[in-house]
């Protein structure tokens, strides 16, 4: 069973709802609203029937026959690509979307870092006709430039985010200064699943979709299980989304993969739950990255969406229960898995997915014939013009 | 060290109400801390909210934003402001710390709790610590005799409020407007109808906060409310104009016209 946090918000020692006094009635106007919804027929039939006809879910289960042949492993890829506007995004994008109609708000905002949450929200905002304004830090707006077109496109407003380190951490900061001012008529869908209690129990189960839908195909395509699943780990939503499938079942290790960007030793790394320690960030008591005064540090990844201090309060959770490992990958294995993933498979990960795939590539990762499943969070079109520089392509 | 509660029945007694100032710890730099104090209290100040600079502070309005950056830049750190408001001779001005949770959380409850206590803070405000989170840390403040205080917004519901009266000490703080710090042109009406409803469940002094800049907004605060806060004018005022002194008769001045109007 897939744990619900308690009433005061919180996995184990985890979570909790650390923000100024003014968001509080909102965060509990938004917490009964998501457990009347999700546990009311019509809500899921409406979210079930967007998921499948707008989205284009259920994704595939891809069987990786050459990458396989070049590991040594059996490994099976989870589409996430494959959702309309490119990455897993969007599942939560939408449900977020619903409950904001329910509650009658009309103006929506966000926080983006690799620009897919951004794009997603954008998306669905569009489909709905609800004003949409959406914070990215100005470092990422350069570097993840195709996803801000297509955001004004989708005729979201973007602010770029000059404040602090111009990266996810900002956006995150200036998009909760906006809720506080405009909470009457605005919903903040946050993007990821940190955040203050309801949001990383909600996003998750937003996002189990992934878990879920891969569980039972692995199961009707191998009629077992697999040994071991992967998935990249920003602020986690992609990945709590695909462990909750597989939660329960003891027999399927875990491994969640945190950007070590130029290494962990070298300070210039995202890896929370890999090299941090526990404290409040974003209204939630969980790993994230800081100095010895409690302040932030920055932080450095060569993608956009993992760029970020702090990650989901389950995550810590999990960490600590010792059900789910946690390593780093650097933005160098992190590139060369991009690249052979794309040579190997035909398949063009998001920098972001593709730290997913970098363990694959590391010697003795796993004894040989290990039945892998690879969550492909996002499609890489939107990196392309770093990897053009990057790769020198 | 004075408690808030004492000052206010001080002030009641006189029939004034409280102006209390915001100021960042290291912007200007923190070996300027205690002549701005002192320049505070020359002012009329009656108790002293000192920022301690965090990296993400996500109630706070571009101007104590960039301030609190300034601080971290120059590489002020919780342990140096409180060192430094200890070397200050303290005129028997309340003094409260101003803050974001996870400084505190590093340091622990205790020994945070311990070294105000020590440096004679009378006050704390944790901007995104509320009631329902703070058991460990409202125990550890009372253990040294501190007093928490928390904030109030016009969202809060009347079932918040009597949380936060229940727990809190010193004062209540009004935050007059759904919104971050920074100027307001006007006090917003919402903040009347929230210092009525903190008013008719306790007898602890409510003071507001949040877009009081002129002696107006205090004015208008006063009729209601037994304090205004001022903090982004004040910030802007040190950063533009403080320079080791320099400056000193203008920031004299701007406390003077604020707390002139906290005078029925």
């Amino acid at each position: 069973m897939l744990s619900k946090p308690d009433s005061r918000g919180r996995f184990g020692t985890f979570g909790g709802r650390y923000v100024p006094e003014t968001l509080i009635p909102a965060l509990e106007e938004l917490e009964n609203e998501f457990e009347r919804s999700w546990a009311d027929p019509d809500f899921h039939d409406e979210f079930n029937g967007l998921l499948k006809n707008y989205v284009g879910r259920p994704t595939p289960l891809t069987e990786a026959r050459r990458l396989s042949d070049a590991t040594g492993y059996h490994v099976v890829i989870k589409r996430e690509d494959l959702n309309h506007t490119g990455a897993h995004k969007i599942n939560n994008a939408l449900g977020q979307c619903l409950l904001a109609r329910r509650m009658g708000k009309t103006r929506i905002i966000a926080e983006t870092g690799a620009g897919q949450h951004g794009v997603a929200t954008a998306t669905v905002c569009a489909l709905f006709g609800l004003k949409c304004e959406v914070y990215m830090g100005e470092e990422d707006c350069a570097r993840q430039q195709l996803n801000v077109f297509r955001m004004k496109l989708l005729g979201a407003t973007v602010h770029p985010v000059s404040s602090g380190t111009r990266t996810l951490k900002d956006a995150l900061n200036e998009a909760m200064r906006d809720w506080v001012t405009n909470v009457e008529d605005t919903h903040y869908i946050i993007g990821t699943a940190a955040g203050p209690h309801p949001y990383p129990y909600m996003v998750r189960e937003f996002q189990k979709v992934i878990g879920e839908e891969c569980r039972s195909q692995y199961l009707d395509q191998y009629g077992r299980l697999p040994d071991l699943g992967i998935a990249c780990v920003g602020g986690g939503s992609n990945a709590i989304g695909f462990f909750a499938g597989f939660l329960s079942d003891e027999s399927v290790e875990l491994l969640g993969v945190e950007a070590g960007g130029l290494g962990l030793t070298s300070g210039q790394h995202a890896a929370p739950l890999t090299a941090g320690s526990p404290g409040v960030l974003h209204g939630s008591y969980s790993y994230l990255m800081q100095d010895e005064d409690g302040q932030i540090l920055g932080t450095h990844s060569v993608s956009a969406g993992l760029d970020y201090p702090g990650v989901g309060a389950e995550h810590s959770f999990l960490k600590d229960l010792g059900r789910v490992r946690y390593s780093a990958i650097t933005d160098e294995e992190a590139l060369s898995a991009f690249r052979k993933v794309a040579e190997l498979e035909g398949l063009i990960p998001a920098f972001e997915s593709a730290h997913a795939f970098a363990p694959l590539f590391q010697p003795d990762f796993q004894p040989a014939g290990t039945r892998i499943v690879v969550n492909m969070s996002g499609r890489g079109d939107k990196d392309m013009e770093s990897a053009v520089k990057l790769l020198q392509l | 060290m004075i408690s808030l509660e004492d000052r206010f029945s001080q002030l009641s007694a006189l029939g004034e109400k409280a102006l209390i100032p915001f100021v960042t710890a290291g912007d200007p730099p923190l070996d300027q801390l205690p002549s701005i104090l002192s320049a505070l209290c020359e002012g009329g100040a009656d108790a002293i909210e000192i920022g301690l600079p965090f990296s993400d502070p996500i109630a706070d309005g571009p101007a104590i934003q960039a301030s609190s950056q300034r601080a971290l830049d120059r590489g002020v750190t919780p342990r140096d402001v409180l060192a430094t408001i200890s070397s200050w001779s303290n005129p028997g001005i309340p003094l409260i710390l101003m803050g974001y949770y996870n400084p505190v959380l590093k340091m622990t409850h205790e020994r945070f709790a311990k070294s105000a206590r020590e440096a004679e803070v009378s006050g704390v405000i944790i901007s995104d610590l509320t009631p329902e989170e703070s058991d460990a840390w409202i125990q550890a403040a009372l253990a040294e005799g501190l007093e928490p205080i928390f904030l109030t917004a016009p969202t809060s519901t009347d079932a918040r409020l009597d949380a936060v009266v229940a727990r809190g000490k010193g004062f209540i703080y009004a935050i007059s407007r759904t919104g971050v710090t920074g100027h307001g042109s006007e006090v917003p009406p919402e903040s009347r109808d929230l210092v009525q409803r903190i008013k008719s469940r306790t007898q602890l002094p409510v003071c507001v906060g949040f877009g009081i800049s002129q002696p107006d907004h205090v004015r208008m605060v006063c009729q209601l409310a037994d304090g205004a806060v001022v903090g982004s004018v004040l910030v802007n005022l040190l950063a533009e104009k403080w320079d080791s002194g320099g400056g000193r008769d203008e920031v004299i001045s701007l406390i003077r016209g604020l707390k002139d109007a906290t005078r029925a």
